[in-house]
């Protein structure tokens, strides 16, 4: 397969690929009017009439803010509890580790659908509902093992000497972790904090499930978009399009370490 | 090598608490609802294995199967090769490589909801540009009518939606592959196909593994897309497991039913991903770590 | 088997190189030939690697050629070349026997079943590695896997030359010995041209008919190993040969004799028509070895005094360094008795042989 039959592949792939995702940018552009009444490949009469609603109407703007939030908040809960988790999985054997890790795995493949029911009751009987808390904790169920399993690959790639010289040289062992081992498996927590972001960030059955009115995410709020002149669909245009934006910034600035991150430090 | 440490288990601790309440304490009530008939809030009864035996003979739920393992075949059956081409065509270093990585990228930030509503409105006759294409080329094309209209759409909303992840895979894989053995196989003589059989392709096993173990997860679970895109039909063709499950516990409200379900719904991704990861194990015998 | 000819081969990363710092590979012109084993000699960095991948095809070099049996390969790409090339870590295919492993490169130029089976077996027997034909290669230990490699080059009969790139690197230190043995009888079986390069001097010194000695970017010295070790042309050569290396000095010339740390040695003719009036850096070198311990009395001139730093037995000879001036001198001596006591800080008669005494102008052998 030379080079130009690879291009070519790729590129019609590309193509396809962001053709779906230009039509709704094309469709945000335009006017209600424009979009049901011709169909056009680029829009007749530019409008940014869309973005302009969901800028300024709070109910709209207020659902990103939310779903930043839980997702921030679930980034940073769930790095910090699988760190010395994947620090003592890579490092030590103890009773029952293989079995530990074992069932972390098994909640990454559970279905979020079965969650639904008791999810709800627990966290009403806790009175965590409509609280960003309850989506970032409810995310950890998936995105710690997953956090685990990407850092304990990353840690075990730094040898085991490094931490022995360390206690020699008299480091306590916080002090040891957070000034010599953090830095050294820096680009692991960047690849770690991605895909929790990713996860969480495109996760809505159970965000919706457990959020009404304060913490609803921007999910939510996309379906109420008919109203009665008919379907908005510029305005739910223009919603989708932004869900897409955090996302894109996210991998532009990461994009060094996807590939690496992908194979998870196990390849 | 690793030290025998009990304390280690303070470090786990933390995850432990967390998990343990977001996953074990839900998990306990449905292991409690699926053996009891919740006649009203005071009022509930142990019926044993009953809600089990009833779920499994529900014809309902054999058909929401059968499609769920036609689904993620198919899907499986096209992803993986796909994303093993693609990855092969993206190159290996440069700024071309970055762009290309990162709109590659691009359909997996997408939340769920939005893709269905991407393709929801994509493949409308009226103003999606699928639809109106697709008529104006004299095909007949009803997503909301047509069931295999309907499935074909689903299948390929998931295709565009995942295959960057095996991709993105991959593509790690092929640039582990030191330079070495594209020199050694040049001097060889060996053929681009030849490369591929014998090089590249022992070479990805292990994140081919990941891949297909995700994928299989992931698209045996998988309830927003399709929802969002069909609502499940046109009936029930495109209604999957998850749906089923939602319906049961949150439509109906047969909560006891549904835990059962639940439970029996984990063992099947749970025993599946066992059987897959053994025979992926076994296909890919000889290297010892 | 092919002669290999570099004519002002030179290579630079930079455009227009100036310096010789902007150089990887200085010009240099060399003829190697056919069947002969070569061993590219050096520090990390010296520009080994970056000549090994101009021979093969993987680097195009800025200046000069490469002539293969008279025929310019320069702009031939590796595979054009006919080489057979064996790498850092074993280079094989995991997914097949160590048969197919060895028969691969016969299988993609047309050979006949029959034909591949005979040659296979031939070089598995070179080898050592007919019990292992069947197994999948995969399983097997680094040193067969990197005999596999090896094997794969010489599967073809008509290879032109065998190139290594510190091969045995990840090699157990007691399998090393073993390789490089089975490469020497390879070589003197199957009479290819060989080029080997490495860090190690002891690999080297073993392996090869001649040496190229090579330091930051140029070839200090090519010769075989008792040219090196006897008469190194720079002194980098001399440092780098030799465990411990040789002993340099700087010295200055003062009436016709040589000062080394406020000492006058005596200098032959020769030497001292060649240093005098020469401008730059003078240094005096001379190998442990040959350094020898003469009654204290004695004040010949061609002794100097010096005290006793450390003497250590090391079972066949006895290993001593002496201060001489601001300097060390390691020397290894046979036996002691010249040295009154071994104890730090005595002093002690030092004869420099004249014969084996060389003499150095900016590094090069000018005596």
């Amino acid at each position: 397969m030379n080079r130009k039959v690879s291009s070519g592949i790729l590129i019609a792939f590309l193509l396809a690929s962001l053709l779906p995702i230009y039509w709704m940018l094309n469709m945000s552009l335009k006017t209600n009017e424009e979009i049901v009444g011709v169909l056009s490949l680029w829009p007749q009469q530019l409008t940014f009439a869309n973005y302009h609603t969901i800028f300024t109407d709070a109910s709209w703007y207020s659902g990103y803010i939310n779903s930043m939030i839980y997702v921030a908040l679930n980034m940073v809960m769930s790095v910090t509890v699988a760190l010395p988790a994947a620090y003592a999985f890579s490092r030590y054997n103890f009773v029952g580790d293989k079995h530990l890790f074992f069932w972390l795995l098994t909640n990454r493949m559970t279905p979020p659908a079965v969650f639904l029911v008791p999810f709800f009751q627990l966290y009403s009987t806790v009175g965590l509902m409509d609280t960003h808390l309850a989506v970032a904790l409810a995310h950890m169920v998936f995105n710690v093992p997953l956090a685990v399993w990407i850092l304990e690959g990353f840690m075990s790639g730094v040898p085991k000497e490094i931490d022995e010289t360390a206690y020699i040289d008299g480091y306590s062992f916080p002090r040891f972790f957070i000034r010599i081992f953090l830095p050294m498996i820096k680009s692991g927590i960047g690849v770690t904090a991605f895909f929790c972001f990713m996860f969480s960030w495109v996760e809505l059955l159970l965000a919706r499930t457990l959020t009404s009115v304060n913490a609803k995410p921007i999910a939510a709020t996309m379906t109420r978009t008919v109203s009665a002149a008919g379907m908005d669909w510029g305005v739910l245009a223009a919603a989708g399009v932004l869900t897409i934006v955090p996302g894109a910034l996210v991998i532009w600035f990461v994009r060094h370490y996807i590939a690496k991150g992908f194979a998870m430090g196990r390849v | 090598m690793k030290t025998d440490n009990n304390r280690a288990w303070f470090l786990i601790l933390p995850v432990l608490l967390c998990v343990a309440f977001s996953a074990i304490l839900p998990l306990m009530t449905v292991v409690n609802y699926s053996v009891q008939d919740i006649l009203s809030p005071t009022q509930k009864v142990f019926v044993g294995v009953e809600w089990f035996r009833m779920v499994m003979q529900d014809g309902d739920l054999h058909s929401a199967l059968l499609r769920q393992l036609l689904f993620s075949g198919s899907v499986l059956a096209i992803q993986i090769p796909l994303g093993i081409l693609i990855a092969l065509c993206m190159p290996a270093d440069g700024w071309k490589a970055s762009l290309s990585l990162v709109l590659i990228a691009l359909p997996l930030l997408i939340p769920w909801n939005v893709v269905g509503t991407i393709w929801q409105i994509f493949g409308r006759g009226d103003i999606g540009l699928m639809g109106y294409s697709l008529n104006q080329l004299g095909v007949d094309y009803n997503y909301n009518g047509n069931s295999l209209d309907a499935w074909l759409t689903v299948m390929v909303m998931d295709i565009w939606h995942w295959t960057p992840l095996v991709v993105l895979l991959c593509y790690a894989g092929l640039r582990a592959i030191p330079d070495a053995y594209y020199q050694a196989a040049r001097i060889d003589g060996a053929s681009r196909l030849a490369v591929f059989r014998y090089i590249q392709l022992p070479k990805l096993r292990n994140v081919l593994m990941i891949a297909v173990l995700l994928r299989f997860m992931d698209s045996f679970m998988i309830y927003t897309e399709p929802f969002v895109l069909t609502g499940g039909g046109p009936g029930n063709a495109t209604t999957f497991l998850s749906q089923y499950l939602t319906q049961k516990a949150v439509g109906q409200f047969d909560l006891g039913p549904a835990s059962a379900f639940s439970l029996i719904y984990f063992l099947i991704i749970l025993l599946f991903c066992f059987a897959l990861y053994t025979w992926m194990q076994r296909v890919g015998t000889g290297d010892q770590k | 088997m092919a002669r290999i000819e570099l004519i002002d081969l030179a290579h630079a990363y930079k455009p227009d190189p100036s310096t010789p710092s902007d150089y990887a590979l200085r010009p240099m012109s060399m003829t190697w030939r056919d069947g002969g084993a070569y061993a590219l000699l050096g520090p990390s960095g010296c520009g080994k690697t970056t000549l090994l991948n101009i021979i093969s095809g993987l680097v195009k070099p800025s200046h000069g050629k490469v002539l293969f049996d008279g025929k310019d390969v320069t702009q031939l790409p590796t595979e054009a070349r006919n080489i057979a090339q064996v790498f850092q870590f074993p280079v094989i295919y995991d997914t097949m026997t160590v048969h197919d492993n060895l028969a691969f490169p016969l299988r993609n130029r047309g050979w006949k079943d029959a034909e591949v089976k005979k040659r296979v077996q031939q070089v598995a027997q070179m080898l050592e590695l007919t019990g292992d034909l069947k197994m999948r290669a995969s399983g097997l230990s680094v040193d067969a896997k990197q005999k596999i490699s090896l094997g794969r080059g010489l599967v073809r009969p008509d290879v032109a030359a065998v190139l290594f790139d510190e091969p045995l690197t990840v090699i157990d230190p007691h399998l090393k010995w073993l390789l490089r043995r089975k490469l020497k009888e390879i070589h003197h079986e199957l009479k290819l041209s060989l080029i080997y390069v490495t860090h190690d001097q002891v690999e080297a010194l073993t392996f090869a008919d001649e040496v190229v000695v090579m330091t930051q970017g140029e070839v200090v010295q090519t010769g075989s190993a008792q040219a090196l070790f006897e008469t190194p042309a720079h002194t980098f050569v001399g440092y780098f040969i030799g465990n411990p290396g040789m002993n340099l000095f700087d010295c200055t010339l003062d009436d016709g004799r040589a000062i080394v740390a406020g000492q006058a040695l005596a200098l032959n003719d020769a030497a001292r028509a060649a240093l005098t009036g020469a401008s730059g850096k003078i240094t005096l070198g001379i190998r442990p070895e040959f350094v020898e311990c003469v009654d204290g009395a004695s004040a010949a001139s061609d002794t100097v005094q010096a005290t006793v730093l450390a003497v250590r037995n090391m079972g066949t000879h006895y290993l001593a360094e002496f201060r001489l001036g601001s300097q060390t001198v390691a020397a290894r001596l046979r036996s002691i008795d010249k040295v009154a006591t071994t104890a730090p800080g005595q002093g002690v008669r030092l004869r420099f042989p004249p014969e084996r005494t060389l003499y150095y102008v900016n590094d090069k052998r000018v005596a």
